[in-house]
């Protein structure tokens, strides 16, 4: 019962939405309009042709690719950085000039270096992605609680062990924000890395549509992106209440 | 154990008891001294301090607030490197935290891995040295039935009251099985009926596994209740003002013992102790004020 109850509210607004939109759209003769039957239909017939192992697929094994690398090496790096000091010192400023160079700008540059192929787009991805983990990581390294860390070291858990047990976990909660934050840089590092250069993929198409005036298809695009996107929400949110579980309890007692 | 037939029979003590009096302190401190390096100047925390504790003696340290007592503690344990002097555990000169040693923190609350349940908490040090999962379990099992814990092996540290927390702090120190035991006012948080059970839990905890306590409070009923001995420091910069035998029953119960005549003989000068030493430290502390 609770279930359904969850499901009504979580489609519920959506439905309310499209039922207006069909409303208002009912008698619209305007060709830039879409209309919710017609773009579902279009939807059907674009994306469950070739075109899914054309464009979405490889749309989303970069993303994925990119995503999970940024998330990886962020954490590694992170991990590594906050807990040396020197280091953190040293890589601030750096880290802040790289943080804010717009990912973008690198389309060019990577395609120069790397040439247009899937690895460039991956970078791309990682580029603009990688800095929320990294930064939180570093912050949630550092932040540690000092009376754990002597319980770390007077019960000798050091090293590999330390790391697993006490300094992964205590940062687990910055590192999730940074992973949420990742997560639509990535989809939209995604996207524009496929627009710029790109012979496949979902931002390819959606510009190839634009550009033969295909505009229900064009919709039709950027409604599977936006699916993508509340896919990808949903699988984070799953994982962060199941990672975060100990954490959401403690500060409900806090309060 | 040991301890206790030593000081019943004094004179019929057997060679191999004499060699026990002459044998390697459970910890020793000499001459230690801490100053804390601050931007706002040096902070001489513990100025002098040297004392012993034989194998299997309950000690407690009392002093003021602010005397350095979490300090002394931390040096003790390897996790403070000394200003000047050393800190010996069974003999050897502590440089990092001794294996044979466990803390119980004054904050216990934040000693506890939030993210682990009770029972991986009392675990984790086990599994982290290696112990075999069934020697593991046994321990573990042991710790938490000896302090009362056994029916929440699943929960989370902070879904308990504060005292069952720091049940599990104690629960996880006693299944590490250290040699010397270090408590830092664990029950300074806890109400007055948790105090009570949970310093009769020490003492028996103490008794059945022979080692080695010792226990700091501000409470000077507690330290005179619990020790066999009771070691009074001065305010800070301190020093040990005073090292008092505490002879009463080795079987102590909290309305009897806490009754007795000498119990209020005790405390009385043990109060007394800590009163003298706050008004004689207080010019001496204010002269190094003045110096800087
Ligand atoms: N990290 C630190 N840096 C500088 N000074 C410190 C530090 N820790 C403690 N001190 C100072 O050292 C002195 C002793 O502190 P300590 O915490 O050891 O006292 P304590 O006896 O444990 O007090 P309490 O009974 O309140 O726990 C205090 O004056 C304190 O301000
Ligand atoms: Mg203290």
């Amino acid at each position: 019962m609770r279930f359904l109850k969850q499901i009504a509210y979580f489609v519920g607004l959506p439905i309310a939405l499209i039922l207006l939109w069909w409303v208002l759209t009912i008698d619209s003769t305007n060709f830039f309009v879409p209309k919710p039957g017609q773009l579902a239909e279009t939807f059907v017939e674009v994306w469950f042709s070739e075109r899914f192992f054309v464009d979405v697929l490889p749309s989303i094994s970069r993303l994925l690719t990119g995503l999970v690398l940024s998330i990886v090496l962020g954490i590694l790096f992170g991990i590594i950085i906050g807990s040396v000091r020197i280091l953190r010192q040293l890589s601030e400023p750096v880290l802040e000039f790289f943080r804010a160079i717009p990912p973008p700008v690198l389309v060019p540059l990577l395609m120069l270096i790397i040439g247009i192929n899937d690895q460039m787009k991956v970078m791309v991805i990682i580029f603009g992605a990688i800095w929320p983990v990294l930064l939180n990581t570093v912050e949630g390294v550092r932040a540690v609680d000092e009376v754990l860390s002597d319980t770390c070291r007077v019960y000798r858990i050091s090293g590999f062990a330390r790391f697993r047990y006490f300094v992964l976990r205590s940062a687990s909660p910055q590192i999730m924000t940074g992973v949420r934050q990742s997560i639509s840089i990535a989809l939209i590092l995604m996207v524009i890395s496929e627009m710029f250069a790109s012979s496949s993929g979902l931002g390819f198409a959606i510009v190839q549509f634009q550009r033969t005036f295909a505009v229900p298809q064009m919709w039709s695009g950027i409604l599977l992106l936006g699916l993508m996107g509340v896919s990808l929400s949903l699988i984070f949110q799953f994982t962060e209440k199941r990672v975060l579980r100990w954490y959401y309890g403690l500060r409900e007692v806090d309060r | 154990m040991v301890l206790r037939l030593e000081r019943g029979r004094p004179l019929t003590i057997t060679q191999e008891g004499t060699a026990a009096s002459h044998q390697v302190p459970a910890l020793s401190v000499k001459d230690l001294k801490k100053v804390y390096q601050t931007p706002g100047g040096d902070v001489e925390a513990v100025r002098n301090l040297t004392f012993d504790l034989a194998p299997g003696e309950f000690v407690c340290l009392v002093g003021p607030s602010g005397a350095g007592k979490t300090t002394l503690l931390k040096c003790i344990a390897g996790l403070l490197a000394p200003t000047s002097g050393t800190v010996s555990v069974e003999g050897k000169v502590v440089t990092e935290p001794p294996k044979s040693l466990a803390v119980v923190f004054q904050e216990y609350g934040r000693s506890l891995f939030p993210w682990m349940s009770v029972r991986d908490n009392v675990e984790l040090p086990l599994k982290n040295q290696g112990v075999d999962k069934a020697k593991r379990d046994q321990l573990v099992d042991e710790a938490l039935e000896a302090v009362g814990l056994a029916h929440v092996p699943k929960s989370y540290p902070w879904q308990l009251s504060g005292g069952m927390q720091q049940r599990v702090a104690i629960a996880r120190a006693i299944a590490y099985q250290p040699q010397v035991l270090l408590m830092d006012e664990p029950f300074a948080a806890v109400d007055a009926q948790t105090r009570a059970d949970l310093e009769d839990l020490v003492r028996r905890v103490w008794k059945q596994l022979g080692i080695t306590v010792l226990f700091v409070t501000h409470d000077i009923d507690e330290s005179v209740y619990l020790g066999e001995r009771v070691i009074v420091l001065s305010n800070s910069p301190t020093v040990v003002q005073e090292d008092l035998k505490i002879d009463l029953p080795a079987e102590r119960d909290q309305l009897n013992t806490r009754s007795l005549p000498r119990f209020t003989e005790l405390r009385g000068h043990v109060y007394e102790q800590i009163q003298r030493a706050k008004a004689a430290s207080r010019p001496a502390a204010s002269v190094t004020a003045d110096n800087k």
